[in-house]
Parts: C-alpha cells; sequence; structure tokens
C-alpha cells in the first residue's frame, strides 16, 4: 500500500473533520481516529513539541479517553456544552510533509469559532497532523492543537473538540 | 457579562446575614455584581491579606525568575546569585517602564529598554547609561533600585507577597492552614515541584464563585455527573471507598475538607485501572511515605483528599493530582484564573505520566469536570441580573452540626465570614 499521501486528500480529510465537528456527527469524526490516536492540545506557555508525559496540557487524551470524551459530549448532563454551543472549524495553509514510515505529517492552521450564550470565542492556532493510511482509508493518529493564544482567555474552557 | 463595572449601591450595605438559631446564612448577591464591592475587596482584603506568588521550585536556579501579575501589579519574582529570593515591582525606578518583558527565563541582570538601566537579580541598581551626570547622593540614596514588594516569604515552598507592610507575619496570617500546606508539600522526601505548562483561563463570573466552588463538596454529584459516569465506565476507574468526611475552620478565613473518595491518587491510593505496575509503584510509594511520616500520617497523606482554601484566594487540591489555582477579578463578572500541577520533585516516569492524565480528566479548561464547574459559575452570574429581586444566596448546609460533613457549607461560611468582616465590616480584624 503507498504511503504517499497527496495535499488534496489530506485537505478532504480535514475539511470532512470540520465539517462533522461543526454538526455535532462525533461518533462518525471519531471513526476518522485510529484505534491508538491521540489528541492533544497543549498549555499555550510550553515550547513547541513538548510532551504531555512530563508537561501540564490542556488536554492529553488517548484513543480510550477521546472515546469517552465523545460519549461525554452527547451528555445532556455535559453541562458545558449543554444546550450545545454552534461552532465553526475553518483549516487552512494545509502542507504535507514527508512520510516516515507509515505515518506522514501534516500541519495546517485553523481558526475556530464557538457561539453560545451570546458570547463567541475565538480559538486559533497550529494543527499538527500524523495521519495513517489504513484499508478502511486516511486516519488520524494523532492532533495536536497548538494555540496561539496567551492562555485561555477570554474563553475558559476547551469543552468543544478544535 | 464582561460590561464595565457599575455602582448599583453604595458598599458597606449588609452583605452576609447569619442567622444562627434558625440556621440560615444568606449572601447578598450584591457581593457578586457591585463594582463598588470590588474596588473595596482590592483596598480591603487582596492589599492587605498576603496572596501566593508562586512555589520556590518554579526559580531552580540561581539567575531564574518569572513575571506574574498579582491583584493587578506586576511582578517580578527572581532568585539572585545567592539563592535568595525576591519580589520586585516589574517597573523601572527610573520612569516606570516595564523591566522584564518575558515571562520566565534566567538571567544575570535585567535592563530596561528604555533608557538602558541595569538591575541585579536582587533589584540592585547596577549601572545607567549617563552615570557621570547624576550626583554621588543620587547613586548612594538608592533611589535607583527596583522597588520590592512591601512583605515577602514563603512556607513549605509556597510564596506569599503583602502589600501591606503592617501585616502579621506569615505563619501568623496562615493559622491552620500552616499545617495543611506541610502535609501537602511532604509527599516526597526529594521536595515538591511544579510541573512545566500553566492552565491560565478566565471565567465571566465573579471570582468569589470559584472560591466557593473549589472548596464545594455538594456540586459533585450533579455538575460533574459525566466525570462519575466515565469512571465507572472506565474497568478499573475506582475502588470501593464511599466518599466520606470532615470540613474545617482553620481560622483567619482559611478552611479545608478532608475526605477519602473512589478516584485513583498518585500518592498511593491505587485503582486497577493504574495495572499491575501501578500497584508496585503505589505500594513502595506508599511504604517509603510511611516510613518516612510515620503511619497514621501516611495514611492520612495518602487516603484523603484536601480541597483546600487559603484566604482569600489561593486553592490547592490534592484530590486525583494537586493543583495550584490563583483567580482575581477583573471586573465584577469576570475572573483571571492561573491553575498549575504541583508533583514530587523526583517520582518515576510512570508516576509522572499518571499524575498528569490523572489531572487532565477531571482538572482544568479541557477536564471531564471543570468545564462543566465552569458553566455553573457563568451561569449563577447571569442569575445574579436577578439581584435587585432574587437577592441572596443560601448557605446554610450544616448549619448547627457539630461535626460538618465534607459536603456540608460550613467552609463557604468560613470564607464568607472573614470576607464580610474584612470588606464591609467596622472592625479592623486582619
Amino acid at each position: 500500500m503507498s504511503t504517499a499521501i497527496a495535499r488534496s486528500e489530506a485537505e478532504d480529510l480535514l475539511y470532512e473533520e470540520a465539517d462533522l465537528l461543526d454538526r455535532w456527527q462525533l461518533e462518525q469524526w471519531l471513526a476518522l481516529y485510529t484505534d491508538d490516536a491521540a489528541y492533544l492540545v497543549p498549555s499555550t506557555d510550553l515550547p513547541p513539541g513538548t510532551s504531555p508525559d512530563n508537561a501540564l496540557f490542556y488536554i492529553a487524551d488517548d484513543r480510550m479517553r477521546l472515546q469517552e470524551r465523545v460519549v461525554r459530549l452527547q451528555k445532556k448532563t455535559a453541562h458545558s456544552e449543554w444546550p450545545r454551543s454552534r461552532t465553526r472549524h475553518l483549516v487552512s495553509n494545509v502542507r504535507v510533509g514527508a512520510a516516515d514510515g507509515d505515518e506522514t505529517p501534516v500541519t495546517a492552521s485553523f481558526v475556530t469559532f464557538r457561539t453560545k450564550n451570546g458570547v463567541t470565542d475565538t480559538y486559533m492556532g497550529r494543527l499538527l497532523y500524523r495521519l495513517k493510511r489504513t484499508e478502511g482509508g486516511l486516519r488520524i493518529r494523532e492532533k495536536r492543537c497548538e494555540l496561539d493564544l496567551d492562555g485561555l482567555r477570554p474563553h475558559g474552557r476547551v469543552s468543544i473538540l478544535l | 457579562m464582561t460590561a464595565a463595572a457599575t455602582v448599583i449601591r453604595p458598599p458597606r450595605q449588609e452583605m452576609v446575614r447569619a442567622d444562627r438559631e434558625r440556621g440560615i446564612f444568606r449572601v447578598s448577591r450584591r457581593a457578586f455584581v457591585d463594582g463598588g464591592v470590588m474596588e473595596r475587596e482590592y483596598d480591603a482584603l487582596f492589599d492587605r491579606c498576603w496572596l501566593y506568588l508562586g512555589h520556590e521550585s518554579e526559580l531552580a536556579k540561581p539567575g531564574d525568575f518569572l513575571t506574574r501579575t498579582v491583584a493587578r501589579r506586576n511582578i517580578l519574582f527572581t532568585r539572585d546569585s545567592q539563592g535568595k529570593l525576591h519580589a520586585l515591582f516589574n517597573t523601572c525606578s527610573h520612569r516606570g517602564a516595564t523591566v522584564c518583558r518575558e515571562e520566565r527565563g534566567n538571567a544575570k541582570v535585567f535592563q530596561c529598554f528604555y533608557h538602558g538601566w541595569v538591575f541585579g537579580c536582587d533589584g540592585a541598581l547596577k549601572n545607567q547609561p549617563g552615570q557621570e551626570r547624576y550626583t554621588d547622593g543620587h547613586r548612594e540614596s538608592g533611589v535607583g533600585n527596583l522597588t520590592p514588594v512591601p512583605r515577602f516569604d514563603s512556607h513549605a515552598g509556597f510564596c506569599f507577597v503583602c502589600f501591606d507592610a503592617d501585616a502579621p507575619a506569615l505563619k501568623d496570617y496562615l493559622a491552620g492552614a500552616k499545617e495543611i500546606l506541610e502535609l501537602i508539600a511532604s509527599h516526597s522526601a526529594s521536595g515538591m515541584t511544579i510541573v512545566q505548562g500553566a492552565q491560565q483561563y478566565a471565567i465571566r463570573a465573579n471570582w468569589k464563585l470559584l472560591a466557593e466552588n473549589s472548596i464545594d463538596g455538594y456540586h459533585a454529584v450533579t455538575t460533574h455527573a459525566t466525570y462519575l459516569d466515565y469512571l465507572k465506565n472506565m474497568a478499573g476507574g475506582l475502588v470501593p471507598v464511599p466518599l466520606s468526611g470532615r470540613s474545617f475552620d482553620l481560622g483567619n478565613g482559611h478552611a479545608v475538607l478532608e475526605y477519602k473518595a473512589p478516584w485513583g491518587r498518585p500518592i498511593a491510593q491505587w485503582v486497577p485501572l493504574f495495572g499491575e505496575h501501578g500497584k508496585h509503584e503505589m505500594e513502595s510509594i506508599y511504604a517509603k511515605l510511611a516510613e518516612r511520616v510515620g503511619e497514621e500520617r501516611a495514611t492520612r497523606i495518602a487516603t484523603h483528599n484536601r480541597n483546600l482554601l487559603v484566604f482569600p484566594n489561593l486553592v490547592i487540591n490534592d484530590i486525583m493530582a494537586i493543583t495550584v489555582r490563583t483567580f482575581y477579578p477583573v471586573a465584577p463578572g469576570q475572573m483571571m484564573v492561573n491553575g498549575w500541577a504541583l508533583a514530587p520533585k523526583e517520582e518515576s516516569e510512570w508516576a509522572r505520566k499518571y499524575r498528569l492524565y490523572n489531572f487532565l480528566e477531571f482538572l482544568g479548561p479541557g477536564g471531564f469536570a471543570t468545564p462543566d464547574d465552569i458553566e455553573a459559575l457563568e451561569s449563577c452570574q447571569r442569575g445574579f441580573a436577578n439581584a435587585g429581586y432574587a437577592s441572596w444566596s443560601d448557605i446554610s448546609k450544616g448549619m448547627g452540626s457539630a461535626e460538618p460533613s465534607y459536603d456540608d457549607e460550613l467552609q463557604m461560611r468560613v470564607f464568607w465570614t472573614r470576607w464580610n468582616q474584612l470588606v464591609n465590616g467596622t472592625e479592623d480584624a486582619r
């Protein structure tokens, strides 16, 4: 199986992901991730590339906890997201790096808006993906969202998926 | 919700109403929305209480520094070449520019970029361009040095500042909280450290709502239903230890909850999720702890959770991990929050990893619990728009009980009683 990934192919996956998130199709969104996937949002004062094993992040989910995050977000008792916020995920500047084994690094810029209770918060930054080609198609093995913010201010939370 | 402060009525009206006979304790919701109250809080409380600045581990080596805002003031926190800690106002003695504009680092000197004055890590003026144009008297007077914060002291590694030169000593101020800080500091023989990475966030709610929430044992079952569901779903996420414990008045407005809980604790409450390797680690951590501090104290440290509030705004929660948190109002309806993770200086890679994994599960703005707390506090603040009519909050749970439970509200009454003395009272009670 060829591991080379065209930019258009990576873009299709990222746009599909953004669309699923904006429509709150979280089970389908999770299906884009491999069984050993990680979803990471580092704290904003950490140097790029820092590992969550020895530094405090906002989010450092393995696949098991990511699954639970999706379960949680679909409950009415996930108060922060019930009633649900409205979101819009914008992804651009997509670049595909050189394949490394069965993985290909992809970077992108993102802006995500979240609106609830008359307030719109903006999250923006850099996305670092590790994509893997599987029999089911192109999948995400890791998504790391490095925020270009001085802390989560004024937001106060990342209760949505970025 | 973040609109500029508006003064509804002059402060110093009745804010706390305690009817001990009938067991009713109520707080005026004006305390959460009135801009005049916030200004009085800055004068009577943040300018007079000891406030958390940082942990000594954050400045591990000589020359290490960090900048931090404490009660609206810009502080430069340094360790000089002799290893001594200094808390300095981060403003040039010459014309006021911010001397250090980095968050943290290591430096031998600090040079103000405006006119080039150079200061040592102790704040002493070392050099100024055109020095020959100043008199000997100017040089010798010390007016060129950076101004230190009036009071600086530390206890068990936790460093505090106070803007009131006449305040009582830190150890007297801390009262019963001293022992709890010592307990938290004694998790490891190697000492404790702040893990790199700060959770900096904001909440569109009054800061006192977070003081209440941080020591609230009553809300877990409803606010954090999804978190408890999650632990139940995970094979081995819980052990059969029922939630039970007490709350304690530590004096001077400080309070603590101490309770047992079913979740895993990286200081030696094992849950099956930690695995067999984790079991060995936990047993070894506990054995070393018991050897060092004795069986009784080791049991207290390892199996009891602690939610500590050091009045007015330092929270140290030693729960599924240890979080250190401070928060300040920028408007009656908005606060800035800083949160850190505290951990043993020396622990295995496994233990550090599981500690942080445990931390993020519950704590912080991306966890499975904190976002719902934030939602609750913001919804309270929206509710306070009705403060003119629905005027009082009720904090009566457990009143009159000789043994207040961890899920009663004694600890909040302790906070509010002290708050009322300082902010709204007539007695000069530090």
